[in-house]
């Protein structure tokens, strides 16, 4: 029996696989859709960007070279040099990594937080709901990038604070949309039934609701993923986030905006990789969408 | 005289990952001014019989048959625009529930109106006439007041009277009801299919009654087919249902509880008895 | 002894009452039927009995215990429910094992994997659906999977909420069948909600009438082989759901 027989068995022999065949079908349904499977490479390339780039980038991203100021893209420096004289494309590899890590640590706090809150709220309604859920309002009701302004403003620059400010910004989201999809079973039969059976609350929500709002949270994730990257940037562009020398795009462009009239590549070349990351993620996010919460395929 | 509708060989096919399937495999029945039931279990492809007649079936759904005649017009050949002239006005479907057939923005009184106002042009004095007489016809009592009121304000067996009134207004020969009453009480059930009934007798209309309960079609049918997995096992005259041969027909029948019921285990179809797997 | 006994039950929903002033007494070992159109408040005394329903006055005992608002472990053991949409009551992302191991982790009971593969036998499900996901199973399954999840407690009272109102009749009648033989080996006490008479008629010893949420009639379910009812409105339902033909029968 080979692998793959072994995942589509119609009656699988163990817990494990009968998971492992429903996420194979998952990545099959995934893999039919172009636009998915480019979004996908592209944030393969971006992990395996972040993890390799000392390899990758051929000089250092902080290393400067006053005499080579300000350099058209050539063969020795493929995408120029900025006003230190700092080759481009060596700061935009090691710019992935922090891409990556401000993309991962948002997700790793703010999904999470949401996630929870909003099965709370959603799973007892009542006071417990309301009371969440004005506390979520209140932070909807901010301009995500005035709020992570202002906390940034409050704790400091940097790009752990910046890190901090977005995730306080993207929860409340996410808070919503796990309150509305328990609201859709929380008196469903089937959470009637666990109810009946004396489990508990903590339980309850732990391992029936949550995993239910586990795909639109992903979705969500991953096509908010776009928007992250755009406000770290908004926050490096600023002077707020990323503090010099570095590497992150967002200052890049803003250190390049100086200079955008006559050098434009200094601002650029982190520009289009800003672009090609957040296309990434929208396309995967799309696809994942039709793969995992098919009731909203072809909507939006 | 020539029927009203001659089906010969239907076929409906949906796409899935494992190929086309066929969730009609060749059916054929003719239809007079009548009342044919077509009795079958969920997936038998009893409603998509239905839908196919009206050409409801939408990509990637397909649809073919060797003969598909209404009233002498050929409805295979028509387009979708030259279809709409005869759904609603000459041929029209009361579907199973009316919480979701209705619009519940608009009164009930206007979408009777709509119903006919779609097909003909009616001076607004006389819609209204026709309106409140197809009410009372459906035995509404105060036809002015459920006129001017929502879908949500009407309970379950009136929101289906209203919608058996919209799809008899506009006059038409031939009425397909896929479970009309099935979201219904059992007492008004009975209500609304004898009031169908009334209405197709009375106008000399053709019906076609779907439905999964036989003993309901056998009731208000004249003759009754029985489908499963896509194909017609069983065609008999209603009141000789209880002689039906077809080892699934029998299995069905045998299969219901009756309500004066003293057997103690009720016998299971044994699908392996016609199937040949 | 009593299994279940109801004393003037009034339940609500939002502060307006939906059942007013229910009294019933149900046997051990008794399977009863409570039998009503849409609205007439018969799932409702299901659910306040489940503990799913917890706005109600007056009382309600379980083998002798009175029973507590909300749902509770202890009463759990006693007592579960089978629902009426059979794709509806499964966890679309668990597991037939992992939804029959819940009860039995949820009360620290061991030698899980046995008892989920004899719960299965008993159902009539062979062991290849252990593994399967609800949408890899047919209505019928899944309503056998929802069945054995109630019995993985041993419970001695079942509480079935339209168990076969959204199956085919062919698949009804294994259903039913089952349930029937469940509660013969077992000794299992039924109530169960249904608007299908015949249903009551092939598988209830007794049954009680509602009406826009009172009880109109107590009567043993020979009364639906005579139709001997008394008040009017359980005539009427008694002849729209086919018995004005055993009426007409006996007439000739």
């Amino acid at each position: 029996m080979s692998a793959r027989d072994w995942l589509l068995d119609e009656s699988p022999n163990s817990r494990m696989q009968a998971n492992a065949g429903r996420f194979y079908r998952m990545g099959l349904a995934l893999l039919r859709n172009p636009l998915a499977v480019l979004g996908a490479l592209i944030i393969l390339l971006l992990i395996a960007t972040a993890v390799f780039a000392p390899w990758i980038a051929p000089e250092s991203p902080v290393g400067q070279m006053l005499d080579r100021r300000l350099l058209p893209p050539s063969s020795a420096n493929w995408m120029g040099t900025d006003e230190l004289g700092r080759d481009i494309f060596s700061r935009v590899v090691y710019g992935a990594r922090i891409t990556l890590m401000i993309v991962a640590l948002v997700a790793i706090i703010a999904a999470p937080l949401g996630l929870i809150i909003g099965a709370v709220a959603g799973y007892f309604g009542g006071w417990v709901d309301k009371l969440l859920m004005g506390f979520t309002d209140i932070f909807l009701s901010m301009p995500k990038l005035i709020l992570a302004l202002a906390f940034v403003a409050a704790l400091g620059p940097g790009i752990e604070n910046a890190i901090i400010a977005i995730a306080i910004t993207a929860w409340p989201a996410y808070a919503r949309i796990a309150r509305a999809e328990t609201i859709t079973f929380r008196s469903s039969e089937f959470i009637s039934a666990v109810k009946l059976v004396g489990a508990s609350d903590a339980r309850i929500i732990g391992l029936h609701v949550v995993p239910l709002c586990m795909s639109s949270m992903i979705v969500r994730v991953t096509l908010d993923m776009a928007g992250i990257i755009l406000t770290a940037a908004g926050l490096g562009f600023l002077g707020l986030g990323a503090q010099p020398p570095l590497p992150e795009w967002g200052a890049m462009i803003s250190r390049g905006r100086v200079f955008i009239l006559d050098q434009w590549w200094v601002a650029t070349m982190p520009g289009f990789a800003i672009i090609l990351v957040s296309l990434g993620f929208c396309f995967l996010g799309d696809g994942l969408r039709d793969v995992l919460d098919p009731k909203q395929a072809g909507k939006s | 005289m020539t029927p009203l509708l001659e089906i010969e060989n239907l076929r409906v096919s949906f796409p899935t990952t494992q190929g086309r399937i066929e969730v009609v495999k060749g059916v054929s029945f003719t239809l007079g001014r009548e009342r044919l039931g077509i009795v079958g279990e969920s997936g038998s492809g009893k409603s998509m019989t239905g839908r196919a007649i009206l050409r409801l079936i939408r990509s990637p759904g397909e649809v073919t048959a060797e003969r598909m005649m209404f009233d002498g017009t050929d409805l295979l050949s028509r387009s979708e625009r030259a279809m709409r002239p005869l759904r609603g006005a000459r041929m029209s479907m009361i579907m199973q529930d009316p919480k979701f057939s209705l619009n519940p923005v608009m009164t009930v009184g206007a979408q009777i109106a709509e119903a006919v106002r779609a097909h003909e042009s009616v001076p607004r004095r006389a819609l209204a006439n026709r309106v409140r007489e197809m009410l009372e016809a459906v035995r509404i009592n105060d036809p002015d007041r459920v006129a001017r009121m929502y879908p949500h304000e009407v309970s379950g067996g009136m929101g289906q009277r209203v919608m058996i009134a919209m799809m008899l207004i506009p006059r038409p020969d031939l009425l397909i009801a896929d479970e009309p009453t099935s979201a219904l009480d059992v007492s008004v059930q009975a209500q609304v299919l004898d009031l169908i009934d009334e209405l197709i007798v009375n106008n000399g209309m053709g019906l076609l009654l779907i439905s999964h309960d036989l003993n309901l079609v056998a009731r208000y049918c004249d003759r009754i087919l029985v489908m499963n997995s896509g194909e017609v096992v069983e065609s008999c005259d209603a009141a000789d249902l209880h002689a039906a041969t077809h080892p699934y027909t029998r299995g069905l029948l045998a299969a219901i509880p009756r309500i004066d019921e003293t057997r103690d285990v009720l016998p299971v179809l044994d699908r392996s008895a016609w199937s040949g797997t | 002894m009593t299994a279940i006994s109801l004393k003037s039950l009034t339940i609500s929903y939002g502060g307006i009452p939906a059942v007013h002033d229910v009294s019933l007494e149900i046997g051990d070992g008794e399977s009863f039927a409570l039998v009503g159109e849409s609205g007439s408040g018969k799932s409702t005394v299901l659910r306040a009995i489940a503990g799913l329903a917890p706005e109600w006055t007056g009382e309600i005992s379980v083998l002798g215990a009175p029973r507590g608002h909300g749902p509770d472990r202890a009463f759990a053991r006693t007592c579960q429910m089978v629902f009426q949409d059979p794709y509806g009551s499964l966890h679309p992302r668990k597991t037939v094992d992992s939804v029959l191991s819940e009860p039995l982790i949820v009360h620290g009971l061991s030698e899980r994997s046995g008892r989920v593969s004899e719960a299965l036998d008993m159902v009539g499900l062979g062991q290849e659906f252990r593994f399967r996901f609800p949408h890899q199973l047919s209505g019928g399954q899944r309503q056998r999977v929802a069945i054995a999840r109630a019995l993985m407690l041993k419970p001695r009272i079942m509480l079935l909420d339209e168990p076969t109102s959204a199956l085919d009749v062919s698949v009804q009648a294994e259903i039913l069948n089952l349930l029937k033989r469940l509660r013969r080996d077992q000794g299992l006490t039924y109530l169960m909600v249904t608007h299908n008479l015949p249903v009551v008629a092939f598988m209830c010893d007794r049954m009680a009438v509602m009406n826009a949420g009172r009880v109109v009639e107590t009567a043993p379910s020979s009364a639906l082989r005579t139709g001997d009812f008394s008040d009017p409105y359980a005539q009427h339902l008694y002849a729209a759901s086919g018995g004005d033909e055993i009426a007409s029968k006996d007439g000739q």
